[in-house]
């Protein structure tokens, strides 16, 4: 229900963040993100962010170099999934500064914590970038 | 030290899989690691499970499998360290899911964390019973979250509520449970409780009618004023978006609105302020706005119907409409379509956008907008709306003309007003879009057009006119030959001019030669070439000026290396030769082909409606039932037939000439060419006895001069040897004078017996008798040897067959089939061979059986039965 899953691809196709709310075996998961990406890596700017595969739509948008995919449900607002995308970044470039994608790469697990801060089984649970981000600083400075 | 230890740092990791150059190579790296993080499970290190977890889970998001971390995972969530449980349950989360057995060993730890005194912990706990809980874990730890959503902590809070969604979901039976906190949860003032509070309610309301009812009395007022307060509240740095306070907020409030109001007059009724309030004063310059706009829009289109918030709905979406954002524009298209439903009038206004959109560059939007354009189709604006869109499909991208085609072929025939709009329109789609339309479609063209009468001189005229223009179009071609054969008179002698027409002088060569282009075009295949030659012998009947010349053209098919042709030349070249006085009955106008039934057939053949596969499950005005493939033979054997589109036309023309033989001879009928197997035509020919060596042989027979036989005693021959006594009597009175001398029977022909099926362990022969009189069915004694040295227990056969045959199983003889031909199992098999002579049996065969208790499966094809059968 809601959001099916939340990926971040980068133009060359490589997956750098995969989070799926529902089961998919690996050999699915593959190849359903192969033909997502490759049906939004040939759209141009001026289409729209919403692309319809199988029975899924999927909300994407592109910043910089990384594609980030949502997938949702028929029943679900696709403009309120494309703030939310904005919100995503906005709360990872609070916590990385100026974040990049090495940013995601290297620190994958942040990037997980944060997205299940605010996603969870689907449903936006937080959107408050503070409430968000509170749990992972005091991570970080427990470990440090 | 080894860069490949488990000491590795995830980083450095990931550094090496990005270092290289090929995928083989990232498949050795990975592999290492993989290989080095086994080892260091096995040994139980402790210090490395956090880093290999993250190493794992990045190999994971690669794709590799990896399930061998699981247990570590479970370890994690049992140590006592923060970092390492948060590791742990992120390794639980991504790696497992809830079908995994392993799960139900988290359970314990999931308790104690539950209750553990740090909030943080709880919190970890409550997200990962939340993501992937199954539904034994769910009713084993739901108490503890119940008493969680009373806790102090708004976090804690939250996360409660989430988790009880996913509960609510695995075990609809707790919901009532759930109820009462869930309605405290929404006075609640923190948003993010609020938020998950809400997709609670929503849930509840989803799962059970008591809890929407309860919801309903109770909180709709409340949720109507958290909505005005967070519609009027000043600016808050925290929640803010485009200028807007917390948005995500605003669309589930107005989502749990819309479940409370859907058939419920009074909720309604309370809502319609805070609704206008919502719909008029939020800004639609930014994104967050526009959702929160669509989000009202839905709501106000699905509770109980209130005039003036319905315009004002239809506005804001015909203001989307005209945005330059595609996004927005999408997304009116989408809501519109669940506009028509509740107020069909105000989305006509907004057509002409509509079609607009159609023409847009953005693939989506088109999809969107000609699914809209369909719905909103209707008896008075289909004109002028069928004019746009065929306009349309002249420059239309390949990947849409598809749609499209169908689209426009579907909505012409359901809501012609006139034959004479519909054929022109159609004309105008085949010739620029031929190659997409359906079969189904053209027969149905041609159905109409025979049913047109005072149409049949223009129709033929403005095909002709058609082909000059855009021959490559191969339905097209097809039916202009039909027509050419059917009414070439016409053609040529200008018969039913109708008013709006240009006079146009054809003469017969000049129809002779646009089936002769047809014919020998490369591009056309073999229906259009079988059908030209039908249309050939007919025009031979017709143009007996052109008669030459037409038996020139087919001769040159009478060495054709396709079976169809070839017997068609053949036949069709002594009709014209020899049998003249047969052949102007023989090629007789075609009776007109009933409409009504042939609508009923093919809706009864087709599936149930659906409009296409992505468009919203609402009841559309205009269902279209999707065209069904072919019926395509089970075995998929009859490839060197040349019509397989015989499904739903093919059968009822078939039928209706089984029909029409036996009354009078008027009813020749004979021009039956098209699209069904030249089987008919050969019913008549060669009276009865469609084998077809025997129409072959007769007639090389004769061209090998046996015996000099007169025309008329070659048809008495043809008689002679018919085996099948079906239509021979009707057709003889047909055929008239001709001696009727009873055919012989092949009474229970010897037919050899065939060793059907072998392989290296199971030998299968087949033994045929024939009932006399009953030439169409077969009883083959089916004998299986066992050739290998083992005893074969649970011995099973089967057989497929293709759909012209029908088998019947006798049970076997036994099951036990002993080894080295020790003895055997028989089996009798019945097969009705409904195309006798035409077509000889194959069978598919499925052989099942066990060595000392071990299951061994032979399949094969059994295609060398002998021909007569």
């Amino acid at each position: 229900m809601g959001i099916r899953f939340v990926l971040m691809v980068n133009k060359q196709g490589q997956t750098r963040l995969a989070q799926y709310y529902e089961y998919l075996t690996v050999e699915e998961r593959r190849t359903l993100e192969g033909e997502i990406v490759r049906k939004c890596l040939a759209r141009n700017e001026h289409q729209c962010s919403f692309v319809e595969h199988r029975n899924y739509k999927i909300v994407y948008r592109r910043y910089a170099s990384l594609f980030f995919l949502v997938g949702v449900d028929d029943g679900e607002n696709e403009l309120a999934i494309l703030e939310f995308i904005h919100l995503l970044v906005e709360t990872m470039d609070r916590h990385f500064g100026n974040v990049c994608e090495l940013d995601i790469m290297f620190h994958l697990e942040k990037v997980h914590f944060m997205l299940e801060e605010m996603v969870m089984n689907g449903c936006i649970v937080e959107t408050s970038k503070s409430n968000i981000l509170t749990p992972i600083q005091l991570m970080d400075k427990t470990s440090s | 030290m080894n860069p490949f230890s488990s000491g590795t740092r995830l980083r450095d990791m990931i550094r090496a899989i990005r270092a290289c150059k090929t995928a083989a190579e990232e498949r050795g790296v990975v592999r290492k690691e993989c290989a080095a993080i086994r080892a260091s499970i096995n040994e139980n290190d402790q210090d490395y499970r956090h880093r290999n977890m993250a190493k794992l889970m990045f190999i994971h998001m690669l794709g590799y499998p990896t399930h061998f971390g699981q247990m570590e995972c479970l370890k994690l969530i049992a140590s006592p360290g923060f970092p390492e449980k948060r590791i742990g349950y992120l390794g639980l989360m991504l790696l497992l899911d809830e079908r995994q057995e392993v799960l139900m060993l988290v359970t314990n730890s999931l308790k104690q964390d539950l209750n553990h005194t740090n909030q943080y912990i709880v919190g970890l706990a409550l997200c990962a019973l939340g993501n992937i809980c199954s539904a034994e874990m769910a009713r084993d730890l739901a108490p503890e979250v119940e008493r969680l959503l009373q806790f102090r902590d708004p976090n804690i809070r939250k996360k409660a509520a989430l988790c009880s969604i996913r509960i609510i979901k695995k075990v609809p039976d707790l919901a009532e449970n759930f109820i009462n906190p869930a309605t405290s949860l929404l006075r609640e003032k923190h948003h993010g409780v609020l938020i998950t509070g809400v997709q609670l309610c929503t849930d509840l309301c989803k799962t059970s009618t008591e809890a929407l009812e309860h919801i309903r009395k109770k909180c709709t007022d409340g949720l109507v004023r958290s909505l005005r307060d967070l519609a009027n509240s000043p600016y808050s740095p925290e929640y803010d978006i485009a200028g807007i306070t917390d948005p995500f907020l605003h669309i589930r409030l107005l989502k749990l609105l819309r479940v409370l109001g859907e058939g419920d007059a009074d909720a309604s009724d309370s809502m319609n302020d805070i609704l206008a309030q919502v719909a008029t004063k939020t800004e639609s310059n930014k994104v967050a706005g526009n959702a929160i706009l669509y989000e009202c829009v839905q709501t106000i289109m699905s509770i109980e119907d209130n005039g003036g918030l319905r315009v004002l709905a239809i506005n804001i979406l015909g203001r989307f409409l005209s945005n330059r954002d595609n996004n927005i524009r999408y997304v009116a298209l989408n809501m519109l379509m669940r506009a028509v439903t509740a107020d069909a009038q105000a989305v006509q206004r907004h057509r002409a956008t509509i079609l607009e959109c159609v023409k847009d560059l953005d693939a989506s939007i088109r999809k969107r907008a000609l699914e809209l354009v369909y719905v909103l189709v209707n008896e008075t604006n289909v004109k002028p709306l069928v004019k746009e869109l065929v306009d349309y499909l002249e420059v239309s991208d390949l990947d849409f003309r598809e749609d499209l085609t169908t689209k426009i072929c579907s909505i012409v025939a359901k809501f012609s007003p006139e034959k004479i709009w519909y054929i022109d329109q159609m004309l105008k789609v085949l010739s620029e879009a031929g190659n997409f339309v359906k079969d189904e479609v053209w027969y149905a063209l041609i159905v109409v057009v025979s049913n047109a009468s005072e149409l049949h001189g223009y129709t033929v005229r403005a095909l002709y006119r058609a082909f000059q223009t855009s021959a490559e179009q191969e339905t097209l071609v097809r039916v202009t030959v039909w027509c050419i054969g059917e009414y070439g008179d016409m053609l040529v002698n200008n018969i039913g001019m109708l008013d709006i027409e240009d006079p146009i002088t054809v003469t017969e060569s000049d129809a002779v030669d646009v089936v002769e282009i047809a014919i020998k075009r490369h591009a056309s295949d073999l229906t259009t070439k079988a059908m030209a030659l039908v249309a050939l012998l007919k025009l031979s009947s017709r143009f007996p000026s052109c008669s030459e010349r037409i038996g020139e053209i087919i001769v040159q098919f009478k060495g054709n290396l396709v079976l169809e042709l070839q017997q068609r030349a053949i036949e069709f070249n002594s009709v014209i030769s020899k049998h003249q006085n047969i052949r102007s009955t023989l090629v007789e106008r075609m009776p007109v082909l009933d409409e009504a039934t042939f609508i009923g057939r093919r809706a009864g053949s087709l599936p149930g409606a659906a409009s296409t596969a992505t468009a919203p499950s609402v009841s559309l005005p205009n269902g279209l039932a999707k065209p069904a493939a072919p019926l395509v033979d089970l075995l998929d054997l009859s490839s060197d037939d040349p019509v397989a589109p015989s499904s739903s036309g093919g059968d009822f023309l078939q039928d209706l000439l089984g029909v029409d033989l036996s009354p009078a001879s008027q009813q020749s009928g004979a021009g039956q060419a098209s699209k069904s197997g030249t089987d008919v035509l050969l019913d008549l020919l060669s009276i009865g006895s469609p084998v077809q060596s025997n129409s072959v042989d007769i007639l090389s027979s004769n061209t090998s001069n046996k015996a000099p036989v007169s025309p008329l005693d070659d048809l008495s021959s043809l008689s002679l040897s018919s085996r099948s006594t079906s239509n021979a009597g009707p057709v003889m009175d047909l055929l008239g004078g001709i001696s009727s001398s009873p055919p012989t029977e092949n009474n229970g022909p010897v037919y050899p017996s065939v060793t059907a099926f072998e392989s290296s362990s199971l030998r299968l022969t087949f033994n045929f008798t024939k009932q006399p009189g009953n030439p169409q069915t077969t009883v083959i004694q089916a004998t299986f040897t066992n050739l290998s040295s083992n005893t074969y227990t649970d011995f099973v056969f089967q057989a497929a067959v293709p759909k012209f045959l029908q088998l019947h199983l006798d049970p076997a003889s036994g099951n036990t089939l002993p080894a080295t031909g020790n003895g055997s199992i028989t089996q009798t098999l019945r097969v009705t061979n409904s195309q006798h002579g035409k077509k000889s049996l194959v069978m598919r065969i499925r052989i099942a059986y066990k060595i000392n208790g071990k299951d061994t499966l032979e399949e094969g094809q059994i295609s060398n039965f002998p021909r007569d059968l």
